[in-house]
């Protein structure tokens, strides 16, 4: 329960390393935003240090840099080609082994304690996708195990976004810029009069408790105000929209059109953009045998309905065209998905765009498939 | 899904890991057709007995080789022994068929909602099955003449590439000898060894058979297995008849890879086949199913 009226706190640039410390104490494995390989992923922090420091993200349809910011700021950047998605339901996955016992034999379980992750840096969008893989995995009457047991014991420190990249649109998706709930703790970076600052909001009673470890006082009205002003001013900065009014049955009405012909001559049928996807969840599985042949595995694996194999029965594939798989994953994306867990999947994050080799956009897309119904 | 049904999978799954199969042993292998056979597995543990609805499925795993889903075949009343009918027509199943009696398959399961017989009382039942098809209608045969009283008239249509494709031959001649059940075999073609054909049965497709059988239209259920192209004109036949879309039922099948609605191949518009079928009546999927590559 969040007690009324309950103050924003500050936490200066100086004390954010207690805030990591005061977690990893707690035996959290703490995750977050760090620069790898010329962009900026999702990997172990010990020390503010690994924070990408001074850098920020420029992104356009199939197009991401980094470069230098003229500050520095611990979040100055949007969301990278990692999601959250890789800690809570793993890429790839041993679900159990099997050893031979005479002419049967035995199932062994996986018996790895789950791990306690915190993220740090979880923006608006992102906690959305969480909330949109809760429902898949843990809505319905069965639940994952693994993704239970490491969401159960999972500790958020979101992030306010205060710059919004081109290929953002969570306004349209009324996901974000602003982190409204799902988190322990939320912060927005402040850098303003020579002064470097967050401001905190405890979302849950963990948030409050690891609050009470770190040097912090309570904030100011100005302070809180000028957090309000970063997140608006990301709000003004989206560099996509799109129009989400009877989107589902725009998208179902329209399984015949020009346009998916259109889109399939430039996709390459890569799935980029569903590995980069942070609601995408499709899986595949694995069965292997060591060279005994007395040892066997089961492995999950994220697959992708861009595949050739994603649908196919004895007798070939169901979606055979890249025209049916690309209208299958944005058809998934923005209409099914609202049938089957009552939510959009998509965030507005703009992982898609920025990913996809060839700058296929889903916000053009959709334009392109309303503006049809007008000619 | 009945209540009931629904309420047992909460909590019998909510515990347990959903993607562990469990060790069944085989207790028979039993060869149908040059490509089909049937296994009749032994349920482990104290209770030995597994209960499925008709229509429902299991995933199968052959040890190191993989996984893959096959409707139950056997009679629900017996549960204690599962039964299915497999067709090789992969690496996995092709497997399957080396396997022999006291050997044994992993399984999990019984997963999707079944065939509504329950609902069905009163009416009249016409069973319209294509190849393999037959395994999954055979539950809900099996229930409808354990409790013959409780139904109307009840047919069953099959159809069979050649004579020496039909399954269940001597199950159906039984079948056929009844005085409370109409049978009609059918085959595409009838040419067999040295172009002479000891079949003296009928030749044609399944739905041309739908217009000799009586029912009534509008208090009849129909069951449709086989492959979707077979259960698209046997829809058109029925509607000819007369039949509403919301009193024929059908067995879809899809790519499979949990079976619990996680892995998303099997999505079929805004449903999973896994989970919110495999049997669907026609009536809620009539847009999807008229699609190309949905």
């Amino acid at each position: 329960m969040k007690p009324q009226n309950e103050k924003s706190a500050i936490i200066e640039r100086a004390d954010f390393q207690a805030l990591l410390d005061a977690l990893i104490d707690r035996g959290y494995r703490v995750v977050g935003p760090t620069l790898s390989e010329g962009a900026i992923v999702y990997d172990e922090l010990t020390a503010a240090s690994d924070l990408p420091i001074g850098w920020t993200d420029e992104q356009e349809a199939g197009f991401y840099r980094i470069k230098k910011r003229d500050d520095s700021s611990l979040f100055g950047y949007t969301v990278g080609p990692h999601s959250w998605k890789k800690f809570l339901h793993p890429p790839v996955l041993r679900l159990w082994q099997a050893r031979r016992e005479g002419n049967g034999f035995q199932i062994i379980a996986e018996q790895e304690e789950p791990q306690k992750f915190a993220f740090i840096g979880v923006r608006s969008c992102e906690l959305h996708a969480i909330a949109i893989q809760d429902k898949v995995f843990t809505g319905g009457n069965y639940v994952d195990p693994y993704y239970k047991s490491h969401r159960d014991r999972l500790f958020i420190v979101a992030i306010n976004c205060g710059e919004a990249g081109n290929t953002c649109f969570c306004v349209s998706m009324n996901t974000g810029p602003k982190a409204s709930f799902g988190f322990d703790l939320a912060l927005t970076e402040i850098l303003e009069d020579g002064r470097h600052y967050f401001v905190v909001e405890a979302g849950t009673e963990a948030g409050r408790e690891v609050l009470q470890e770190i040097e912090h006082r309570t904030a100011s009205d100005e302070e809180i105000e000028a957090a309000e002003r970063r997140v608006e001013n990301a709000a003004t900065q989206m560099g996509r929209n799109m129009d989400t009014s009877g989107i589902k049955e725009l998208l179902y009405r329209n399984h015949e059109n020009p346009r998916w012909t259109e889109v399939a001559s430039r996709c390459l049928t890569c799935a980029n953009c569903t590995l980069v996807c942070p609601t995408c969840f499709c899986s595949t599985v694995e069965d292997t045998t060591d060279l005994t042949g007395d040892h066997a595995e089961r492995w999950r694996k994220w697959d992708s309905c861009f595949t050739m194999d994603f649908s196919y029965i004895h007798g070939g594939s169901v979606r055979s065209s890249s025209k049916s798989r690309y209208r299958q994953w944005m058809t998934h994306k923005l209409a099914s998905w609202i049938d089957q867990f009552d939510s959009s999947g998509c965030v507005g994050c703009g992982r898609c765009i920025t990913w996809c080799p060839v700058g296929i956009d889903i916000t053009e897309e959709v334009r392109a498939i309303r503006e049809s119904e007008n000619e | 899904m009945a209540p009931e049904l629904e309420a047992g999978i909460d909590t019998m799954m909510k515990v347990a890991d959903p993607m562990l199969p469990q060790p069944f042993r085989i207790r028979r292998v039993k060869r149908e057709t040059a490509d089909t056979f049937t296994m009749d597995l032994d349920p482990p543990g104290e209770a030995r007995a597994f209960s499925f609805a008709p229509g429902q499925f299991n995933m199968l795993y052959v040890f190191g080789v993989g996984e893959v889903p096959v409707s139950i075949s056997g009679d629900p009343d017996k549960t204690e022994t599962l039964v299915h009918t497999t067709r090789a027509v992969g690496a996995v199943t092709e497997a399957m068929q080396g396997l022999q009696s006291g050997d044994s398959i992993g399984v999990r399961g019984p997963f999707g909602r079944g065939w509504p017989v329950e609902e069905a009382r009163g009416k009249d039942i016409v069973l319209v099955a294509g190849g393999i098809g037959l395994a999954p209608l055979r539950p809900a045969l099996y229930r409808v003449l354990a409790r013959r009283d409780e139904y109307g008239k009840v047919v069953l249509l099959y159809g069979a590439r050649t004579p020496a494709d039909i399954l269940y031959r001597r199950e159906l001649e039984s079948w056929r000898a009844r005085f409370d059940l109409e049978v009609y075999v059918t085959v595409d073609r009838a040419l067999a060894e040295r172009n002479r054909s000891s079949w003296r049965g009928n030749v044609g497709v399944v739905t041309s058979l739908i217009q000799r059988v009586a029912f009534d239209p509008l208090e009849v259920m129909a069951i449709l297995c086989g492959p979707e192209v077979m259960m698209r004109f046997t829809i058109m036949e029925l509607e000819k008849r007369g039949v509403s879309g919301s009193d024929i039922y059908l067995s879809m099948e899809r790519n499979m890879k949990c079976a619990i609605g996680f892995c998303g191949h099997c999505q079929y518009g805004p449903s999973f086949i896994c989970k919110d079928g495999p049997v669907f009546s026609y009536h809620e999927i009539s847009d999807l199913f008229a699609k190309r590559e949905v």
